[in-house]
Formats: structure tokens, C-alpha cells, sequence
């Protein structure tokens, strides 16, 4: 449905976007993360023809943005950073406004009418926009989107300013929609895409760093640590992990469980132990209470892609404290399990 | 093109905008018009060539929000991403500008009705006052929407518009001024009141249609160009 090859974007020395590439498919939902200024709102806007490419190429549909720039924008409802709202209008007004614009051939006032129960902006169709709250306004924003019933939807950022009754409420929305369009949708806030997207780009200082499903994301990045929750004697038990084939190191020894102690054992790239392990644990007498391999929440990963590139670790944590819900990130191991748990609860 | 008119046509009127010029025009047509009844004529083109001045100072005021607050708002993020093209969004805005100072010129007939309830007029005059006026105050909509694109306050558009149509009334002071033949030939042909001043003695030339005319879409192509320029940039 829409193919991105080899976008780049100068301003002057400046490169906004690197050589980002992507293709998304009909019905997907793609979510866009990256911190603040990483070039999702430019891509976006490039995709829309809002902005031209300095050079690669941008398909809609089949039609290509600079050649048949009227055919790729009928098929494509976006929302800008910033909803583009007429501050002198009522909302009425406006999507009629916007729905004329956009020279659609379809029954106007019942077309308006179910577009505002929708979005539940039903209450306040009459009110002019300047009158209204942030959360309204982006609520006719993501009307406007709408209007015309385009085969493609972005969104950027568009749960911002939002309550967290009515993000809950767009965020359905968006999952609502995605059965019937293509969405691409931004965002910095990670739960949220990890909540709505079936596909994440995780784009980083222009560049995209990561493409694929959450669960890809995990398998792909995880460091695949094992940790086993084993009986007995700390050297002995040490030395035996230590001569399985595979095992880089043991990289923390820790008791949780009094009686019992936790080694968190790292394995040498792609090498998976886990039964070599317990195998070998189990020859030596040892009673191996519990083993698992901790997958990465979305949110390291991120943390991985995105605060590698930035220079010191000051950095990583201010990228983290940037975003509005930051909740659950805990660095230490034992923590992370519950932390997890009390994410995906929270989408819920 | 006719939803962008339908909106800003509309937003004169739903603002204080579109109101303030039409007070403004009503009250000085009046006060030419009665100071010219007053002195015994019965020939409107008085009013006409004292309008001139009304038309440069006001239409800036009509046009100085017409760009610039769009790309204030961003609300040209929705424009330029509908499936129209640029000139017919400018096109919709123009006309909207124009509307407004038709409107205003319309309220003219009233004098006239009213004047020819005593005198024989000639209305062959009026018409052609009417036209010279409509032109000229659609070049300077066109130069005013052209500085609207230029920046995002509408001040600057403002004051930008005035000094482009001063500059351009100036030209004839500047023509004496040169006083090298070709030169002052060439900034005389530009010369705005010298043409408007054969409109109100009621010859319409075509020569003079044809240059406000085609004024008129330089300046509106190159407000095209410059919004598109700005999104290559």
C-alpha cells in the first residue's frame, strides 16, 4: 500500500532523514517510535506531500507522490503534529470546510455526522474550535483525518494532550480503524505503540534502527540471558555451569529464594544452552528449581537502539524521563519480570 | 478553490475583518459623495479618483491574514495535503479578498441611483470607474496575498503590502526624478494612477485592462511558486 525507497531529507548540512526505506501492506498498523526530533513527523509529512524529498521515492497506492501528487493525497487522512484547525470555525463548519477541500463525492451531512459520533465529538459540533479543549481539538483533528474515508491514516502523536480515559478511547479507535485502513502512526510514547501497532519502526536521528513485529523486536535483541534457580553448594554449582559447552560467563549470582540461589548465565552468541544446561546441573545432583530466559521488554529495546547512539548514559535515562509514561522501566534484574507483567496490565 | 473562497469569504464576516472595511469604505464614500453633492456636481467620478487612495490602504488590511496565519497555524498542513493544487487554493483566496472590496464598490450604485434621480448620468463612465477601481484593488490583493506568503506575521504582511503599493504609486515621482528617457519610459508604463486616472475619466483601454490583468497573476504565480518552493526547500 505504501512504499518508502530511499528517502533522504537535507536542510542545508543537515540531514532530517537518512536513506529510510519501508513498505507497509494494506490493513497493517505501523507504529513510528523514536525520541524527539529523529525525523518521524518529517518522514510523515514527506509520505503526505506535504514536504518533498531531497531525494528517494514515496508510492501510494501504485501513484508516486511528486508525479501524481493529487492521486496519492486523496487516498491519505493525516494529522499533522499540530492539528490544522481554523480557530474561527465551529466544528461543524470545519469538516464541512475540510470535507468541500477534499472534493469527496459522497452524502455530506450523514457522512460528517457518523465521522463526529466516531471520534465522540458529537457534543461539541457547534462550538467554535478556539473555545475548545486541547483534547478536543485533537479529537476534530483525527475527525478531519477522516473525512472522505481515505484507504490510509497518519497519525502523528495523535493521543497527545489527551486524558487517560480518552487515550484509552483512541487507542481502540485507531485498533477500530486499523481492521478497515492502513495506519501509520507516531508516537515516543513506547506502551502506546506496543498497544496498537502490529509493526514497529524504531527510528533514531533520521535512520531507521529496528523494523518489525514487538515479538521480532525481542527475539532479536535479547541478550537470550538464562537465569536458573538452583539447590546447593555456590562454587560447585558455578564451576558446573562454567563447563557447559556455550556459556560465556555467569554474570550475576544472587538468592531470592531463601535455600536456593539465582545464576544469571550468559551465552555465547545465538547458542541456545538451556537443555545442555539443565542437563548437566541435573548429572551433577544438583535440584534446579526453576530456569527461564528474560525477553527484553519493548522498552529496553528502545532504550538499546535509541541510547546506544547517544554518547553518555546521561543521556539514555533523559530520553527516558521524556516521555510521559514512563512507569515500569527498572534497570535491576530482579525487578524486570513484574515489571513487565505490570505493563502489559496496563494496557489491559 | 470554492471551498477555500467559501471559508475565507466567510471568516471576513464571522471577524470584525470584513466589517471595519466596509465601514470604512461606507463612511468615506460618503463623505466624498457628499461633499461632491454639496459643490453642485452630479458626476461620481470624483468619489472614484479620491477612493484610490481608500483602496490601497485597506486592502493590505484584508489580505495580511490570508497566508501568513495559515502558516502560523499550520493549518496549511491541511491545504497542501488535500488532493488540490497550489494556485487553487490562492485562487480561493483572492477571489475570497476580491469579494469584499466588490462588495464594497457595489455600495457606490446607491449614489448613483441616487444622483440619477435628478441628472441624466452617463453610465458608461460609472462602469468604467468601477472596472479601473476593481482592477486596481485586485493588484494590490495580489501583491498583498504575495507578502502574506512571504513571512508568518501578519504585521510584516501588512506593512510589506503598503510599502510594495506606496513604491508603486511613487513611481511616477521617481520617473520625473530618472529623467533618462528609456528608463523613465519603462517606470512610467508601470505607473498605477496613471492608469487608473484614464479609467475614472471613463475610457476603458485595454491596453490598461490587460496590465492590471496580467498584474495580477505574476504577483498570484508567484505566491504559487513561493509556497511551493518552501516545501522543496
Amino acid at each position: 500500500m505504501i512504499e518508502v525507497a530511499n528517502l533522504y531529507k537535507r536542510y542545508g548540512n543537515f540531514v532530517a532523514v537518512k536513506d529510510v526505506s519501508f513498505k507497509i501492506n494494506e490493513g497493517e498498523i505501523l507504529g513510528f517510535l523514536g525520541p524527539n526530533g529523529a525525523g518521524k513527523s518529517t518522514t510523515m509529512n514527506i509520505i503526505t506531500g506535504y514536504l518533498s524529498p531531497t531525494s528517494g521515492k514515496v508510492g501510494v497506492g501504485g501513484f508516486d507522490i511528486i508525479e501524481n501528487p493529487n492521486e496519492v493525497k486523496s487516498r491519505i487522512g493525516y494529522l499533522p503534529e499540530q492539528p490544522p484547525l481554523y480557530m474561527d470555525m465551529t466544528v461543524r463548519e470545519y469538516l464541512y470546510f475540510i470535507f468541500d477541500l477534499k472534493k469527496i463525492n459522497i452524502p455530506r451531512t450523514p457522512h460528517i455526522e457518523e465521522i463526529c459520533r466516531l471520534v465522540k465529538i458529537d457534543d461539541v459540533c457547534d462550538r467554535l474550535i478556539k473555545n475548545l479543549s486541547k483534547g478536543y481539538r485533537q479529537r476534530v483533528g483525527i475527525a478531519q483525518a477522516l473525512v472522505g474515508n481515505p484507504a490510509v491514516l497518519i497519525l502523528d502523536e495523535p493521543t497527545v494532550g489527551l486524558d487517560p480515559k480518552q487515550i484509552i478511547e483512541i487507542r481502540n479507535l485507531i485498533k477500530q480503524l486499523g481492521k478497515t485502513h492502513t495506519v501509520i502512526l507516531s508516537s515516543h510514547i513506547l506502551s502506546e505503540v506496543q498497544a496498537v501497532c502490529e509493526r514497529i519502526i524504531i527510528i533514531n536521528k533520521g535512520e531507521i534502527v529496528a523494523d518489525g513485529t514487538p515479538e521480532q523486536l525481542a527475539d532479536n535483541l535479547s541478550h537470550k540471558d538464562i537465569t536458573v534457580r538452583v539447590i546447593g553448594d555456590r562454587e560447585e554449582i558455578a564451576s558446573a555451569i562454567n563447563a557447559v559447552d556455550g556459556v560465556k560467563e555467569i554474570s550475576q549470582i544472587k538468592s531470592v529464594e531463601p535455600g536456593s540461589l539465582d545464576f544469571v548465565v550468559e551465552p555465547t552468541d545465538s547458542a541456545d544452552i538451556r537443555a545442555e544446561l539443565l542437563n548437566t546441573l541435573g548429572k551433577k545432583g544438583f535440584q534446579v528449581l526453576e530456569l527461564w530466559c528474560k525477553n527484553m521488554s519493548l522498552e529496553e529495546i528502545y532504550l538499546s537502539l535509541v541510547g546506544e547512539k547517544n554518547s553518555d548514559s546521561e543521556n539514555k535515562s533523559e530520553c527516558y524521563t521524556d516521555q510521559s509514561e514512563p512507569k515500569c522501566f527498572v534497570k535491576s534484574e530482579e525487578n524486570s519480570e513484574d515489571a513487565c507483567e505490570s505493563d502489559t496490565q496496563e494496557e489491559q | 478553490m470554492n471551498a477555500v473562497f467559501k471559508r475565507e469569504f466567510r471568516a471576513y464576516f464571522t471577524s470584525p475583518v470584513g466589517y471595519v472595511v466596509l465601514a470604512v469604505f461606507l463612511f468615506f464614500q460618503g463623505l466624498y459623495f457628499s461633499y461632491m453633492f454639496s459643490t453642485g456636481y452630479s458626476d461620481i467620478t470624483f468619489v472614484f479618483s479620491q477612493l484610490f487612495s481608500i483602496v490601497l490602504f485597506v486592502m493590505p488590511i484584508l489580505t495580511m491574514r490570508l497566508v501568513s496565519e495559515d502558516t502560523k497555524q499550520k493549518v496549511d498542513q491541511a491545504l497542501f495535503t488535500a488532493p488540490v493544487g497550489t494556485l487553487s487554493i490562492i485562487l480561493g483566496k483572492f477571489f475570497a479578498a476580491f469579494s469584499v472590496l466588490a462588495v464594497a464598490t457595489s455600495i457606490t450604485l446607491i449614489y448613483q441611483f441616487l444622483l440619477s434621480m435628478y441628472v441624466k448620468l452617463n453610465w458608461y463612465v460609472y462602469f468604467s470607474n468601477v472596472v479601473g477601481l476593481l482592477l486596481f484593488g485586485a493588484a494590490i490583493i495580489a501583491v498583498g496575498i504575495f507578502v502574506s506568503s512571504l513571512t508568518e506575521s501578519q504585521v510584516i504582511a501588512a506593512i510589506g503590502s503598503f510599502a510594495i503599493s506606496m513604491f508603486i504609486l511613487t513611481l511616477d515621482t521617481i520617473a520625473e526624478m530618472v529623467n533618462i528617457g528609456f528608463i523613465t519610459k519603462v517606470v512610467e508604463w508601470f505607473s498605477f494612477s496613471g492608469r487608473y486616472s484614464t479609467f475614472v475619466s471613463g475610457i476603458l483601454d485595454y491596453s490598461n485592462i490587460v496590465f492590471f490583468v496580467s498584474f495580477v497573476a505574476v504577483f498570484l504565480f508567484l505566491t504559487v511558486r513561493i509556497l511551493d518552493k518552501r516545501r522543496w526547500a
